[in-house]
């Protein structure tokens, strides 16, 4: 039973990666403009020298094929794990670029995303069922989740940076370090990564606790609340099976965050000039780096499916109806 | 539990080691610089020096000569001395003891192995040398001679300062692809500093103790080490430099002059306006092939509507100059030859009544009384003006310019297209005008500024200068004259020709100089070159070390 329910979700998440994927060999080929052009406009020498590089490199990165080619030559790369070289970083094979940035945002934005969830889900269920807490603490989280974010960043980055002078401004660890398994390497990186994280915390907190705190109250409101209420059933077990239908689209939600943190974080790493990819792929983009756009939302899309298919795994043990639609009574 | 007490301990041992022996730079030797790198760190290959992390040619790989614009200086650096032993053969003497940072001579084998490997593979950026250049001979160790088959004696001497000498014990065993395209990690060089270490937002160098120039010329770097940040935001770099966490920033900073005020310790070149010394000129570039665009009158109008001067004002703060009517910038050996009477019968300047009257007597006039002028055969007028979107001070100046052209009846707007569409639209002529800078650079020579300007082999695409098109026979001729003159006499009375017809014909508007955005901070070092005391030009970009930077390096010193 549970097999028929995978296989057919199997399937669906195939054909849907395909697409997805072709889609995104297809946009940057479609944008106006050249990357060889752009590789070879920071080129700074006699013009002569730069027609016969720039003929060199279109070759090199196989440009100069019909774009059919292109597309079997991209897919034969991509199944022997090849994803080719990047234009803007130019030697570097795009799996290294992705291999040395994402760390960084894992480090970010994990823990970000997910203390921020079970913070605001938490406090959003709180301040659900008690007006004077809600009537004061709801337009707190408005005003935070509706911060914007580059502010709110260089607001923190000002204050406790160059004011305060607590925390470090730029960079992942301090520019005099060289990494090392030393508590003193360990302490400097937390110090260069507190105002990121807390920046990024906050932001997430706000639109978490609020999506809670709306959910309980509609479920409070809704039949079964209400007819579990006539039946005299204590508050506690109403709130415990609103809490549990609450969660649902909290926890899609926090699939789909997490599957995009390959993404990166783009105005985290402006602000506080912070390793990751975020800035690589909108420079990947703004220089049509053709190899390293396709890279990066391979993984996204990577990232987006798994995410969805562990929404649909989790969902069979925490909303018993999608068991029971599959798999009758036995589950 | 006995057991995971011996991990426990095992670890606390493994980190009290590390806590110990885990590197941390000393503050008062290290230097902190910014501005010369916007990518992470992957290349370091000098054939590809535009793409290579700045630093690669200058740091670890040397030229022959230094030069300094200040002065008009061909300082000899791996070089002795060189001279015309005849016409067209250049006699070079390398300095005795070179030694590459493995312990290897560099000797006179290594330049030729350098010089022909762009013979074998015409890939390389210099190859189009050998168009000129007929056989390098070694003599002995030290010396060779250079046999030209067509001297071009200013573009040999912009060479000699801009080509990476290359160990050949190192690069003869790379094979075509590696040489063109690979990274070269670690670089082998002769120079000052050594390859350490790289992360994406820094590349670390380690000064070369054993360096030629501490044993033949006494002189030493004081940074024992160099760390080159990545800062991706303007306020980022201005922070750092307030807290004095930068040393040197040479990132185009807002505002300077009001923070020099506030700030004591922010180092500029000059204490006043315009605080910088200058790096290229900004060029409007016309799309002279495009209909009524090829019409020189119509340009001249714009050239007399254009006011730089509010641009310099109201964009930069003053940090910028505005330029003369050639686009030349003021350093000795551009201005030696400024042929000053020809600028004075010709050239132009911001007057706007002026350019009316040209384009009244031109033919150009407003028919349909829309309030814009049209163009003689009476068809509509109007031109996008393009610079690449999140550029904000040439956003800002286009702006201006739109503004200027509007004021005297033509009908200008300021675009902001991706960087990638500005460069598609430039070099495949699609656009009708825009800003560029790329390659109007502070050279030894005027010569690579026309060159540029006026590259004459039209092509699909015009990767590298002459983005308007401009093609004139008699000019591309003078221009090759000019990089075969000997002497600055030579030059000069080309270059009073090659002016009179670009200010007759002003195919490209010169507006203002860009400037070598330059801020130190005097926290941790001091003795900055400035004004006062310009011993070189402090600047980390591409292709700017051995304008300087190196000898600022040896120039500073630890407080």
């Amino acid at each position: 039973m549970m097999s028929k329910y995978l296989s057919r979700k199997m399937l669906v998440y195939l054909l849907t990666f395909f697409f997805a994927v072709t889609i995104d060999w297809m946009i940057p080929r479609f944008m106006p403009g050249n990357p060889i052009l752009i590789l070879v406009s920071r080129f700074s020498g006699m013009p002569e020298a730069t027609k016969v590089i720039y003929s060199y490199l279109t070759q090199a990165f196989g440009l100069d094929q019909p774009l059919w080619k292109q597309y079997i030559n991209f897919w034969r790369a991509f199944l022997s794990g090849d994803l080719g070289i990047s234009i803007y970083m130019y030697p570097k094979p795009v799996f290294e670029v992705l291999k040395e940035a994402i760390p960084y945002d894992l480090a970010l934005l994990l823990p970000s995303i997910l203390v921020s969830w079970i913070a605001g889900n938490l406090f959003g269920a709180v301040a659900a069922r008690r007006k004077k807490l809600d009537s004061f603490v709801l337009p707190v989280l408005y005003i935070l989740t509706a911060t914007p974010y580059l502010w709110l960043g260089i607001l923190l980055a000002w204050t406790f940076g160059v004011l305060l002078d607590i925390f470090p401004i730029a960079g992942a660890y301090s520019f005099s370090m060289r990494p090392s398994l030393s508590l003193a390497f360990i302490w400097d990186f937390l110090k260069h990564w507190i105002l990121p994280f807390l920046s990024l915390f906050i932001v997430m907190l706000g639109g978490w606790a609020i999506g809670m705190r709306n959910m309980i109250i509609y479920e409070l409101e809704a039949n079964y609340a209400r007819y579990l209420e006539t039946l005299g059933a204590p508050q506690r077990l109403i709130r415990k099976y609103a809490f549990r239908n609450a969660v649902l689209p909290q926890v899609t939600g926090l699939a789909l965050q997490l599957g995009v943190i390959v993404a990166g974080a783009l105005t985290t790493e402006i602000v506080f000039s912070y390793p990751g990819i975020g800035y690589i792929l909108m420079q990947g983009i703004l220089n049509q780096d053709y190899f390293l756009i396709q890279g990066c939302f391979l993984f996204i899309i990577i990232g987006v499916l798994l995410a969805n298919f562990f929404v649909d795994l989790i969902y069979v043990f925490i909303d018993p109806r999608v068991r029971y639609a599959f798999g009758g009574e036995t589950a | 539990m006995k057991q995971f007490s011996t991990v426990t301990l095992l670890l606390l041992i493994l980190l009290t080691a590390s806590f110990v022996f885990g590197e941390t730079y000393a503050r008062n030797e290290t230097l902190y610089a910014g501005g010369g790198m916007w990518a992470p760190p992957s290349n370091w290959n000098p054939i590809t020096p535009w793409n290579a992390v700045t630093g690669t040619v200058g740091l670890i790989y040397e030229t022959l000569y230094l030069y300094d614009p200040i002065t008009d200086n061909m300082k000899p650096w791996l070089a002795q001395e060189g001279l015309w032993i005849s016409d067209n053969v250049f006699r070079l003497k390398l300095r005795k003891g070179l030694t590459w940072s493995d312990g290897t001579p560099l000797t006179a084998k290594d330049v030729a192995f350098t010089f022909e490997l762009a013979k074998k593979h015409p890939e390389i950026y210099y190859s189009s040398m050998w168009n000129w250049l007929a056989d390098v001979k070694v003599i002995d160790d030290l010396t060779l001679d250079f046999h030209f088959s067509d001297p071009r004696y200013q573009e040999w001497r912009y060479n000699l300062y801009q080509i990476p000498i290359l160990p050949e014990h190192v690069w003869s065993k790379k094979s075509k692809d590696e040489i063109l395209t690979g990274a070269n990690e670690p670089p082998i060089g002769s120079g000052p500093y050594l390859f350490e270490t790289y992360s994406q937002d820094r590349m670390v160098y380690l000064r070369n103790d054993n360096w030629w120039a501490t044993k033949l010329l006494g002189l030493k770097p004081a940074p024992k080490r160099i760390v080159y940040l990545r800062v991706l935001s303007n306020n980022v770099a201005l922070g750092m430099i307030l807290k004095g966490e930068l040393d040197i920033s040479n990132f185009f900073l807002p505002g300077i002059p009001r923070l020099k005020q506030a700030y004591g310790n922010i180092h500029t070149w000059y204490d006043g306006p315009p605080y910088m010394l200058p790096a290229n000129t900004a060029f409007l570039f016309v799309n002279t092939v495009k209909k009524p665009l090829d019409n020189p009158e119509l340009r001249k109008a714009m050239a007399y509507a254009i006011n730089p001067k509010e641009i310099a004002e109201k964009v930069f703060e003053n940090q910028v100059e505005v330029s003369n009517p050639l686009g030349f910038l003021n350093i000795p050996a551009w201005m030696n030859v400024y042929p000053e009477d020809v600028v004075r019968k010709y050239g132009f300047r911001y007057d706007p009544a002026e350019a009316r009257r040209i384009l009244d007597a031109g033919g150009f006039k407003d028919v349909d009384g829309d309030g814009f002028r049209e163009a003689p055969d009476g068809s509509k007028m109007h031109f996008d003006i393009i610079v690449p979107y999140g550029w904000t001070d040439w956003m800002e100046s286009i702006k201006i310019i739109a503004k200027n052209l509007q004021a005297v009846g033509i009908n200008a707007e300021a675009k902001f297209p991706d960087y990638s569409k500005y460069t598609e639209d430039l070099y495949g002529g699609k656009f009708d005008l825009a800003i560029n800078n790329f390659n109007s650079t502070v050279s030894s020579t005027v010569w690579t500024l026309y060159n540029w300007l006026f590259n004459p082999d039209i092509q699909e695409y015009m990767t590298n200068g002459n983005f308007g098109r401009y093609q004139n026979s008699e000019l591309t001729q003078l221009i090759v004259e000019l990089s075969h003159a000997r002497t600055v006499d030579e030059a000069r009375e080309t270059v009073a020709k090659i002016a009179e017809i670009f200010l007759m014909e002003i195919p490209y508007i010169p507006l203002w100089y860009n400037g070598m955005w330059f801020q130190a901070s005097t926290q941790v070092w001091k003795n900055w070159p400035s004004a006062k005391n310009p011993y070189a030009i402090p600047c980390t970009w591409n292709g700017w070390w051995q304008m300087g930077g190196v000898l600022t390096l040896t120039g500073i010193t630890s407080k």
